[in-house]
């Protein structure tokens, strides 16, 4: 083969291997979510109710343990599951009873869900038992929210500043 | 299985005869491609030290630096971050390919599984390395990758699945994020270093360095592709927003998008089937070995040649553990060898010559003795009917030798051409069992068992031990190392050989009739 050809047929394996890596690296585009929906993120970390009733401990008891482990309370380590709801429009999208982490479940509870949702108006409800009753709801939130497309919108939940939090972006977001 | 490897096989086979002839056996990429992709690691490494010096950690000052590096220096700072790019992708490119090719050619199993199983590491390193480089980016892309990254790892119990909720917002967010993967990205390819080092220890004489010619083009390509294609920033990341739409890097982040189409878990379990499949792929099903070297110690001198010629390290000097009057012993280790019979063709006792005890050298294949290699020669040499007589030693990864037999031609397989010494050579024409000798084999430059040509080439051209008496007529040798589907160019060569060898029994009968008449 002439030098020649061998220099255009090199040219021709790096411009294919350039071509290749030079497309690939960022092409074709990916469409992670369609760019006229929205997104509601659940992300919750709560510890729920212990299953059980703490006792308080008798001074005999006390008297029995080690000084620096003498606390007043028996409480059982097992925490209730937690029940969440969601409902979007009034269709559930979301309902999960959660149990809390651990061997003994007696860790916190966490809930991380996505839903890709339409733009627009919505009416967005969020509900949580974390206790043994068997009607009704612990903490419940509602709220008519508006998504613009690509919005991320997200339900936290804060059990000491009163429970669900809908953390919408500024609105120059 | 079977069927795949030999399609792969017959593939790689069509392209390296292609750029054998484009780039010349020597610059041959195909032939390359580990030293290529430690030069994509060097270039990676030069590049990455240069955009560390502008690189700025921060929520924001991430992506302003970069914006700076790539638009205010573009003729400096955009073409470095375009080579780290391009370099990065690069570098999985002959990785796979490297991969594809050894799996083709079935050098993953037996005494090679250590190299193939230490490639496992490199490969998650190098998949790791080059996602927390997208990280830093703090762009769109890097959004994307960060959520879906942490989610993932989320899935797994043991995580806790609290990890992506650092970027369920932006107050969630802070500087130290940066910090974390800015060590993360200097630190894996830190220790890829070492693991790279590891991957060759059962590789004498590695190559580290494409040659000269090659990797100036490959780093010409690079700039090139760089300046014409500059690699850029997606948006910039904001955490109200969904990256809806990204421009993945698809030879990194192929995984992805398969996180959203089946669900984290499924992308766990391929991720461990994978890994599973490829540890256990060498014994599935394990190569069925021939026999190791065997070394005989009534002819070994302790010469070290077969230690030196060894491709694998499998064979050691110790001392001397009989009454012989000898320094040292060569020990073979059995899990090592891969019978390639270079060391037989290294021994200074492999003689064919020798008739008067029986012909046992030094070091010897249990599935091929030496004996009955010349025994093979003898046969198949008496048996030629038609001239010039033409001996054809060709080894068994390269075009058959087989195939080239004929009335005027015998073939021997060999399981490498370095397997034979020169005296055999020598032995053939000299005792008159042919007019010819042509040696065949694996491409120059792409040894199946690394280095039997460069062996066999360098014992002809008397440079390396045991070399080639010089009585022996070059005129009557031939060689030819091409890929194993060039069989058109062996039969040309070959037909170009045996009319070469005519002429010279024309001049030789000329020469002896003047000889006469004077």
């Amino acid at each position: 083969m002439s030098k020649l050809l061998m220099l255009v047929g090199q040219v021709i394996v790096y411009g294919g291997i350039a071509m290749w890596l030079g497309y690939f690296a960022n092409s074709p585009v990916y469409t992670h979510l369609s760019p006229d929906k929205a997104l509601i993120k659940l992300s919750i970390v709560h510890t729920a109710q212990r299953k059980g009733e703490c006792r308080r401990r008798t001074a005999e008891e006390l008297a029995a343990m080690p000084p620096n482990m003498r606390t007043p309370l028996d409480c059982p380590r097992e925490r209730l599951p937690v029940l969440i709801e969601i409902l979007l429009d009034g269709e559930t999208i979301y309902r999960e009873s959660l149990v809390a982490a651990g061997l003994a479940h007696g860790g916190k509870t966490r809930a991380y869900a996505r839903f890709p949702v339409s733009a627009g108006e919505h009416m967005l409800v969020a509900r949580m038992v974390d206790s043994a009753r068997s009607v009704g709801y612990d903490y419940e939130h509602s709220a008519r929210i508006t998504l613009s497309p690509r919005e991320n919108f997200v339900i936290d939940f804060r059990a000491e500043t009163g429970g669900f939090r809908f953390v919408e972006p500024p609105d120059d977001a | 299985m079977t069927y795949l490897k030999r399609t792969l096989r017959v593939g790689f086979a069509w392209l390296e005869a292609g750029f054998d002839r484009i780039f010349t056996p020597a610059c041959n990429p195909l032939y390359h491609l580990g030293a290529l992709g430690f030069l994509y690691y060097w270039v990676v490494v030069a590049s990455g030290f240069y955009l560390y010096i502008f690189f700025d950690t921060g929520l924001t000052e991430a992506y302003d630096s970069i914006e700076s590096i790539t638009y205010q220096q573009w003729y400096l700072g955009g073409v470095m971050r375009s080579l780290h790019r391009y370099a990065s992708d690069g570098m999985i490119a002959m990785m796979a390919i490297h991969m594809l090719r050894e799996f083709a050619l079935d050098r993953y199993r037996g005494a090679r599984w250590f190299t193939w199983f230490t490639g496992l590491p490199i490969l998650w390193m190098v998949y790791a390395a080059g996602i927390s480089g997208y990280w830093l980016v703090w762009d769109m892309l890097a959004q994307y990758i960060a959520i879906a990254t942490t989610e993932w790892l989320d899935w797994l119990p043991i995580v806790g699945g609290t990890i992506a909720r650092n970027f369920l917002n932006p107050e969630r967010l802070d500087d130290r994020f940066f910090t974390l993967m800015v060590f993360m990205h200097i630190f894996v390819p830190l220790f890829l270093l070492f693991v790279l080092w590891i991957h060759l220890q059962r590789v004498t004489r590695p190559t580290f360095n494409p040659p000269r010619m090659l990797a100036g083009g490959t780093l010409l390509m690079l700039l090139v592709l760089s300046l014409l294609k500059p690699a850029e920033s997606q948006p910039r990341a904001d955490l109200d927003v969904v990256p809806s739409q990204v421009g993945l890097d698809w030879f990194y982040l192929p995984a992805y998008p398969l996180m959203d189409i089946w669900s984290n878990g499924a992308v766990w379990a391929l991720a461990a089937i994978g890994t599973l499949l490829f540890v256990l792929l060498p014994w599935l099903p394990p190569l069925r070995r021939a026999q190791a070297a065997r070394v005989d110690l009534d002819n070994c001198n302790g010469c070290t040649r077969c230690a030196d010629d060894c491709p694998y390290a499998a064979i050691e000097m110790r001392p001397r553990s009989d009454d012989r009057p000898f320094e040292r012993e060569a020990v073979v280790a059995d899990s090592l060898c891969v019978s390639c019979g270079i060391c037989v063709g290294s021994c200074p006792t492999s003689m064919p010559f020798r008739r008067a005890t029986e012909l046992v050298p030094g070091i010897d294949l249990p599935d091929l003795a030496l004996r009955e290699l010349r025994d093979r020669v003898d046969a198949a040499a008496a048996a030629l009917t038609a001239g010039p007589r033409i001996v054809v030693f060709g080894c068994a990864h390269g075009v058959d030798p087989e195939s080239l037999s004929g009335p005027a031609v015998a073939a021997i397989r060999l399981p490498c051409i370095g397997m034979l010494p020169p005296s055999f050579v020598d032995y053939v024409l000299s005792r008159n069992r042919a007019d010819g000798v042509m040696l065949t084999g694996c491409s120059a430059g792409e040894c199946h068992n690394r280095f039997g040509v460069d062996w066999t080439l360098a014992r002809l051209n008397r440079t390396r031990d045991p070399r080639l008496r010089n009585r022996v007529p070059t005129q009557r040798i031939a060689t030819l190392w091409t890929a194993p589907v060039e069989v058109w160019t062996h039969h040309r060569r070959l037909a170009d050989f045996a009319e070469r060898l005519q002429g010279l029994a024309a001049t030789e009968a000329r020469d002896d009739a003047e000889k006469a008449a004077e």
